[in-house]
């Protein structure tokens, strides 16, 4: 048995195991802390920013999935300043590219969707951006929209590190930035890729679905490729 | 047009309070002094930009009610295409009878359709795709009753 660590979350005094983030001792303990880009199984990359939590004695925010756990440790997750900030990165979000939620395969399934709803966002105070986005529908059982991806970079985490095909990447620097597969190449046309699906169902959002569906009838399942890892004990 | 999915509780609303604009009642002017403008749908052409400059002009408290008017929504999807050759597209290309981009008694579309408040100051925001019966209503009672609605996690997009 490994020795535990006490930390307070919320003000709530938990023990969490060494090693663990703030957000996987957080969840362990069922509290909630938002997240888009952490998934679990994955490695944890901090991109979304919306798991940024208040730590007593360090003058910046930090993220709760990449930061872990130390003795004393004393994390707030929910102030009203932490809630305007999340508030803030959902509407960037939503900004950034083409979100239709009406016409989307994953309304009413989507995490961002759903996030944005907990959150109180009613409208994007951001200008929108209006990109023109490509939407890859080569691969034979999925398609690719851009216009709903958000970079968190769960399919390329899955498919490296679940399927070990590594078929995804992101290209691009800043606004610019692409999922790309195989170094450009259309997704139908990526050899490396084994057609498991995996990354679209890591998909937190209707950038990746499986062809056939229509609005609101895509649902996926994230929690049962992240469990493949600690099925194969996290290796 | 949303504010008949309230159904007969439309009747109790209209007990309190006058349609004076719209496409439920004959006039073709907005009228001074409005209390509550509800608008629907994305700011997409000429025309829409004006009324929606009037309505703003003539009325206390706006509400954007809908994907359309919150976000742009569907209307939206066209703004990586210029306006010209959309219509071009459809009009000519996609023509199979009198090709021609129609100019006669339409208004020019504006070069993209975007959410209400990209156009005007926006004291409400109303998200849904259709927005949620009970939503309209809530609102519509809280104003009535001389509250500012809120509807904290109440709505969703699409």
């Amino acid at each position: 048995m490994t020795e535990k660590v006490k930390v307070r979350i919320d003000g709530q005094v938990i023990a969490a195991t060494p090693g663990q983030t703030i957000l996987q001792a957080a969840r362990d303990n069922d509290k909630y802390i938002p997240a888009l880009c952490y998934m679990e199984g994955l490695s944890a990359v901090g991109a979304c920013r919306l798991c940024m939590v208040e730590v007593s004695g360090v003058a910046r925010l930090l993220p709760a999935c990449t930061t872990p756990v130390q003795e004393g440790l004393a994390v707030n997750t929910s102030s009203p300043q932490l809630q305007s900030y999340r508030k803030i990165a959902l509407e960037l979000l939503f900004a950034e590219r083409n979100h239709v939620c009406a016409v989307c395969v994953s309304s009413g399934h989507c995490e961002l969707q759903t996030l944005a709803q907990e959150h109180g966002v009613t409208y994007v105070r951001y200008p929108y951006n209006f990109p023109k986005l490509e939407v890859d529908t080569t691969h034979p059982k999925f398609v690719l929209d851009h216009n709903r991806c958000i970079l968190c970079s769960r399919c390329v985490r899955t498919c490296a590190e679940i399927e070990g095909a590594h078929v995804w990447d992101v290209a691009g620097r800043g606004i610019q930035s692409r999922l790309v597969s195989e170094l450009k190449r259309p997704w139908g046309e990526a050899t490396s890729c084994t057609s498991c699906g995996k990354c679209v169902q890591a998909c937190p959002t209707g950038a990746m679905a499986e062809k056939g569906f229509g609005v609101e009838e895509m649902t996926k399942k994230p929690a049962v490729v992240g469990r493949l890892t600690s099925m194969r004990g996290g290796r | 047009m949303s504010l008949l999915d309230i159904d007969e509780a439309v009747v109790a609303v209209l007990e309190k309070a006058d349609i004076v604009f719209g496409p439920l009642v004959d006039a073709q002017e907005w009228p001074e002094d409005v209390d509550v403008a509800v608008i629907e749908g994305a700011v997409s052409s000429q025309d829409d930009l004006e009324l929606a400059q009037t309505a703003r002009a003539r009325s206390k408290f706006v509400i954007a009610l809908g994907d359309c008017a919150v976000t742009g929504n569907v209307p939206s999807m066209r703004n990586g295409i210029p306006p010209a050759k959309l219509l071009e597209r459809v009009y000519v290309e996609g023509a199979t009878e009198r090709p021609g981009v129609p100019t006669d008694g339409v208004p020019a579309l504006l070069k993209q359709a975007g959410p209400l408040h990209s156009a005007i100051k926006v004291d409400l925001h109303v998200p849904g795709c259709p927005p949620k019966p009970e939503a309209i209503l809530f609102v519509l009672g809280e104003l009535l009753e001389g509250r500012e609605p809120d509807l904290g996690t109440k709505l969703r997009f699409g």
